[in-house]
C-alpha cells in the first residue's frame, strides 16, 4: 500500500517538496507592462476542456488550474507533478484505485465565485458531457466513465468523483490502478471550471478562471487579451506563480515573415509559429541573444501501413528504415542545431528511452549513415520490388520536402513511389482513416505528458487501431499481441514500480523499432525568437515557454 | 482593250489568306506569337537542358557540390555564423547548365525545373483548351441547333457550372480527386496524373465556350441556307458538320489562345495550392510555391516562374486579340461573364 502511494503520487512523478528546486524570488521591479505575442491564427476554441493544441495549452498555463499541475519550472523539474488547487498530492488507497484530494480554501474564480468541491465534480462531469477529445482515453478509467461515454448528457460519474462538502475533499475512484492518472489530471482537459459553466463548447466565450490571469477579450480573427485576475492570491509558487506582465496581448493574422520583422522592430515580443526557414541564417547570426533553442519530446516519423502491400511485409518496412538518410532530413529541417537523427520511437531524455538504432550502418546505439545496399537486399528478399507506394504528406514546405526526399529513397531501393501533399487541416485525420488506404505518410507526435505509454501504447497498441475511423491514431495499423501484452504489463507495473516499468518500456521500444511499423526520422527542437526586452525566459518541457514568468520591463 | 481587261475575272485571295495577311501586319500580335513560341521551344527543350547540365530536377540534392571558377561550392550552404542555423540554397550563377538561376530549398536546379515546369504548364493548358473546345463546341452546337428540351437541359446544366466561381469549383474538384484519382467504370485516372488537372480545368471552362457558340448556332439555325438544307431533308448531323461548324470555326480559332492563357493561370493557381501538378513534378505554380519559403534569401525562385506566367499569358492574350481582329473584326468574342 505504501509502495503504491509512493509510486503513484511521489516517486513516479518526481514530486514532493524535498525535490523541489529553490524557486526564484519574485522581482517586483519587473512587474507590469504588456507582452505582445503573435500567431498566424487562433488555436481554435477557447474551451480548455476541448482545445487540444500546443498553442492553447501553453496559453492556459497562467489562466486555469487543475487539482494538480506540472511544476512551472525549467528542465526535468518541469515534468514533475505538484499540488495545485488541491492542498497536497492525493492520498492513495484501495490498491491504487482511490485518490483523495483536499481542496485549498479561499480560492476564487475570476468572476468572484468561490471555488468549491461542487466545481470539481461538475468539471469532471463536463469532460464527458461535452465529449471532450480525451474523455474516452485519458479519463475512461474513472468509475462511471463508461456510462458517461455511452450517454454524455446525463453524465454523473456516480461513484467515480465523490465530493465531501464538509471536509472539502474530492475522492476519485478508478476502475483499475493508473500510474499516469496524475499526469492526466494536470492537463488542461481536467482543469476546474465554475460548476455553472454550460455543458457545451464555449467557442469564443472566455470561461472564468482561477489562475493569476483571465481571458478578458477574444476575437478569433484578431486576437486575445489576457489580463490579471483581480481575485488571484498566490497559493503555490511552483504550481501557479504570480506573473510579471499586467497584460498578455496575443494577436492573430500576421504571416511568419511579418512576425519576425515585428519582433526585430520591437513591435512584438514572441511568435508562436515556426520561424521561416529563409530567416534562420540571418537570425542565428545577428540575433543570437534573442533566440532560445529547447529540446522537445516529439517525434517526426513516417508510419508504414502494416496491413497493406508492400509494407505488410516486415522486410519491406525495415528496408525503408535502413535506406532513409536521417542527416538529409535534419538538413531539411534546418540543421543539427534544430533536430537530431533518430531510429527509435521514444525521444531522447524521455522516460524509458535507451539509445537504440538497428537501422544504420554499424547498428548500435546511434544512427550513423543509411545502408542502402542492405535496404535493396531486403526489398529483393521481400518480393515487393516494383510495387507502387504513395506517400501522403502535409502541405507545408518542410513536409513536402521530406515527402519528395522519401519518394526518391523509395525509388532508389526499387519501388515506384509518388508523393501527395494534402492540406494540413485534413492530412492528420486522412492518414488515420483506413478507408483512405494510405500506405505511407509523414507526421509528428508531440507528447501529452511524460510517459513512454504516451508514445508506444497510443501509437502502436492494438486498441489504438480503429477500422474506418478518422481517430485511429495507430496509423500503421500495427498490432502485435505479444507486444500489446507487454505494454499492458508495463502500465500495470508503473503503478508499483515506475523504474521497472520504464525498463520494460525500453525493451518494448526496441521491439517496436525492430518491427518497423514506422520509420523514425528525427527529433525536433523548439526555436523561440523573442524581442530584446524579454527577460527571464524560462522553457517548461511540458508546455513550452512560461510566458508570464518573463518580464518586459 | 482596256474594257476587256476590266471585264476579266480577278483572282481574289480567300478569306483565310486575307485574315493571315492582316494578322501578319499586326506587329504586336506577331511579336507576341514570337515570344510565346520562344517560350514553348525553350520549355520543350527541358529534357535536353537537364541532360546537358547533368542535373536531376526532381530529386533532392542537398549534398551536391558544384564548381564555379574552379572552386567547389555546395549547393546548400550552411550558415557558419552565430548559431549556425539553417541552410541557404545557392543563388543564380548566371552560367547556363550550372544552376543558372540557383537552387531551391531542396538543392534542385531552378532553371531546369523552370523549363520542366513550363512544359507541364503548357501541356496542361493546351490539352485543357482542346478538351474545353471539343465539349464546349459540342454542347453549344447541340443546344443551339436542336433547341427545345435539349437546349433547356443543356443550358441549365451549363448555368449550374457557370454559377460556381471558377476557382472554387476547380479547387473543390481537385481536392476531391487529388488523393484517390478518378475511377468511373473502365476509365481510371491515377491521382498523380496530369490528366486530372487537364480534365478539371477543361470542365470548369466549358460554359465559357458553349454559351457563345450556342448563341451563334441559334442565329445560324434560322439563316436561309440552313433552312433550305432542312427543307431539302438533309440530316441534322450533316447540317451541323457541313454548314454550321465551318461558320463558327473563326470563333473557335480565336478562342484557342485566349482559353490557353486562362488555363495557364488556372493551372498555376491550382498547382500553387498543391492541387494541380504533384511533387516532385514541376509546374510554374509549384515552383512559385517552393519559392515562397525563400522569398527573403532567394526571391528569384518565386519571381522567375511568376514572370514566365505573366509573359506567356500576356503574349497569348495579345496574339488572341490580333487573331480575332484578323479573322472577324466585328466579332465580340470575349472570355468572361459579361
Amino acid at each position: 500500500m505504501k509502495k503504491l502511494l509512493l509510486a503513484a503520487s511521489a516517486a513516479a512523478l518526481l514530486a514532493g517538496s524535498w525535490l523541489a528546486p529553490a524557486q526564484a524570488e519574485y522581482l517586483k521591479e519587473h512587474r507590469g507592462g504588456t507582452i505582445r505575442l503573435l500567431a498566424r491564427s487562433a488555436a481554435g476554441t477557447l474551451d480548455p476542456h476541448i482545445n487540444y493544441t500546443d498553442q492553447g495549452w501553453q496559453m492556459y498555463q497562467p489562466i486555469y488550474d487543475g487539482l494538480v499541475a506540472f511544476r512551472k519550472a525549467e528542465g526535468v523539474d518541469g515534468f514533475s507533478i505538484v499540488p495545485d488547487l488541491a492542498e497536497a498530492l492525493p492520498e492513495v488507497s484501495n490498491d491504487g484505485k482511490t485518490f483523495t484530494f483536499k481542496l485549498r480554501k479561499g480560492i476564487k474564480f475570476s468572476n468572484g465565485q468561490d471555488l468549491g468541491v461542487k466545481d470539481v465534480v461538475a468539471s469532471f462531469q463536463r469532460i464527458f458531457k461535452i465529449s471532450g477529445p480525451t474523455s474516452g482515453t485519458f479519463y475512461a478509467g474513472i468509475v462511471g466513465a463508461d456510462k458517461c461515454l455511452a450517454d454524455t448528457k446525463s453524465c454523473t460519474l456516480e461513484g467515480g468523483v465523490v465530493a465531501d462538502e464538509a471536509a472539502d475533499t474530492i475522492t476519485l475512484n478508478l476502475t483499475k490502478p493508473d500510474a499516469e492518472i496524475l499526469y492526466k489530471l494536470a492537463l488542461p482537459h481536467a482543469v476546474i471550471l465554475p460548476a455553472d459553466t454550460p455543458a457545451e463548447d464555449m467557442g469564443s466565450k472566455p470561461i472564468p478562471s482561477t489562475g493569476p490571469y483571465m481571458i478578458s477579450a477574444f476575437d478569433p480573427n484578431k486576437g486575445m487579451t489576457v489580463s490579471r485576475n483581480p481575485n488571484f492570491k498566490q497559493w503555490s509558487e511552483e504550481a501557479q506563480p504570480d506573473g510579471y506582465p499586467d497584460v498578455v496581448q496575443y494577436d492573430f493574422g500576421l504571416s511568419e515573415e511579418a512576425a519576425v520583422t515585428a519582433i526585430q522592430n520591437g513591435e512584438a515580443d514572441w511568435m508562436f509559429d515556426a520561424l521561416p526557414s529563409d530567416r534562420l541564417g540571418e537570425l542565428g547570426s545577428k540575433s543570437m541573444d534573442q533566440l532560445h533553442i529547447s529540446p522537445l519530446s516529439a517525434w517526426w516519423y513516417a508510419p508504414l501501413n502494416t496491413r497493406m502491400a508492400p509494407f505488410d511485409n516486415e522486410k519491406a518496412r525495415q528496408a525503408v528504415a535502413y535506406a532513409v538518410d536521417r542527416n538529409t532530413l535534419v538538413k531539411l529541417f534546418g540543421g543539427k542545431v534544430l533536430a537530431s537523427p533518430v531510429c527509435q520511437v521514444l525521444p531522447p531524455d524521455f522516460p524509458g528511452h535507451e539509445d537504440y538504432c538497428p537501422f544504420t550502418k554499424n547498428p548500435g546505439a546511434k544512427w550513423s549513415a543509411p545502408d542502402v545496399e542492405k535496404a535493396k537486399q531486403l526489398v529483393e528478399q521481400s518480393g515487393t520490388k516494383g510495387q507502387k507506394v504513395t506517400i501522403i504528406v502535409e502541405d507545408t514546405a518542410i513536409s513536402r520536402a521530406i515527402g519528395v526526399y522519401l519518394q526518391s529513397v523509395l525509388t532508389n531501393i526499387g519501388y515506384v513511389a509518388d508523393v501527395k501533399p494534402i492540406s494540413s487541416n485534413l492530412q492528420f485525420t486522412y492518414i488515420q482513416n483506413t478507408n483512405n488506404k494510405v500506405q505511407m505518410s509523414v507526421t509528428q507526435w508531440y507528447k501529452d505528458y511524460p510517459a513512454a505509454s504516451d508514445f508506444l501504447n497510443i501509437l502502436f497498441s492494438c486498441a489504438s487501431y480503429r477500422e474506418g475511423s478518422d481517430a485511429s491514431i495507430n496509423i500503421s495499423g500495427f498490432c502485435d499481441k505479444d507486444i500489446d501484452a507487454q505494454m499492458q504489463k508495463a502500465l500495470d507495473l508503473g503503478v508499483a514500480d515506475q523504474k521497472a516499468a520504464d525498463k520494460l518500456w525500453a525493451a518494448i521500444d526496441k521491439q517496436v523499432t525492430d518491427k518497423a511499423p514506422a520509420v523514425g526520422l528525427f527529433t525536433p527542437k523548439r526555436l523561440d525568437f523573442v524581442s530584446k526586452r524579454i527577460g527571464n525566459f524560462k522553457f517548461n518541457p511540458q508546455f513550452n515557454w512560461i510566458i508570464t514568468q518573463s518580464w518586459v520591463q | 482593250m482596256s474594257s476587256q481587261v476590266a471585264a476579266m475575272p480577278r483572282k481574289t485571295r480567300g478569306p483565310w489568306a486575307v485574315a493571315f495577311a492582316k494578322l501578319a501586319t499586326d506587329r504586336a500580335a506577331m511579336a507576341s506569337l514570337a515570344v510565346f513560341l520562344i517560350i514553348v521551344l525553350a520549355c520543350f527543350s527541358a529534357p535536353l537542358y537537364a541532360k546537358w547540365a547533368g542535373t536531376d530536377p526532381f530529386a533532392s540534392t542537398l549534398d551536391a557540390v558544384i564548381q564555379i571558377d574552379g572552386a567547389d561550392v555546395p549547393v546548400m550552404e550552411q550558415s557558419t555564423e552565430g548559431l549556425g542555423l539553417g541552410y541557404t540554397p545557392i543563388g543564380p550563377t548566371w552560367r547556363l547548365g550550372n544552376y543558372f538561376l540557383g537552387a531551391d530549398s531542396q538543392g534542385r536546379d531552378v532553371m531546369a525545373r523552370l523549363l520542366y515546369g513550363g512544359l507541364n504548364s503548357l501541356l496542361i493548358a493546351g490539352a485543357a483548351t482542346i478538351f474545353t473546345l471539343i465539349f464546349g463546341t459540342l454542347a453549344g452546337l447541340i443546344a443551339g441547333y436542336f433547341g427545345g428540351i435539349t437546349d433547356t437541359v443543356l443550358s441549365r446544366l451549363l448555368d449550374v457550372l457557370w454559377a460556381f466561381p471558377i476557382y472554387l469549383l476547380a479547387i473543390s474538384l481537385s481536392i476531391v480527386t487529388i488523393a484517390q484519382g478518378i475511377a468511373i467504370g473502365p476509365i481510371e485516372i491515377q491521382s498523380g496524373s496530369l490528366w486530372l488537372p487537364i480534365i478539371i480545368i477543361g470542365i470548369v471552362y466549358i460554359p465559357y465556350v458553349a454559351r457563345p457558340i450556342r448563341g451563334q448556332v441559334l442565329a445560324l439555325r434560322h439563316s436561309e441556307f440552313v433552312l433550305a438544307a432542312i427543307n431539302l431533308g438533309v440530316p441534322g448531323w450533316r447540317i451541323l458538320w457541313r454548314d454550321i461548324l465551318p461558320n463558327i470555326t473563326t470563333t473557335l480559332i480565336v478562342f484557342v489562345p485566349l482559353m490557353m492563357a486562362l488555363n495557364m493561370l488556372t493551372e498555376s493557381a491550382l498547382s500553387f495550392l498543391s492541387i494541380g501538378v504533384q511533387p516532385p513534378a514541376a509546374s510554374w505554380g509549384t515552383i512559385i510555391q517552393d519559392g515562397q519559403a525563400l522569398l527573403y534569401t532567394r526571391p528569384l525562385v518565386a519571381l522567375v516562374p511568376g514572370l514566365a506566367i505573366a509573359v506567356s499569358v500576356m503574349a497569348l492574350n495579345v496574339f488572341g486579340d490580333g487573331l480575332r481582329d484578323a479573322l472577324d473584326p466585328r466579332s465580340k468574342v470575349r472570355l468572361g461573364r459579361d
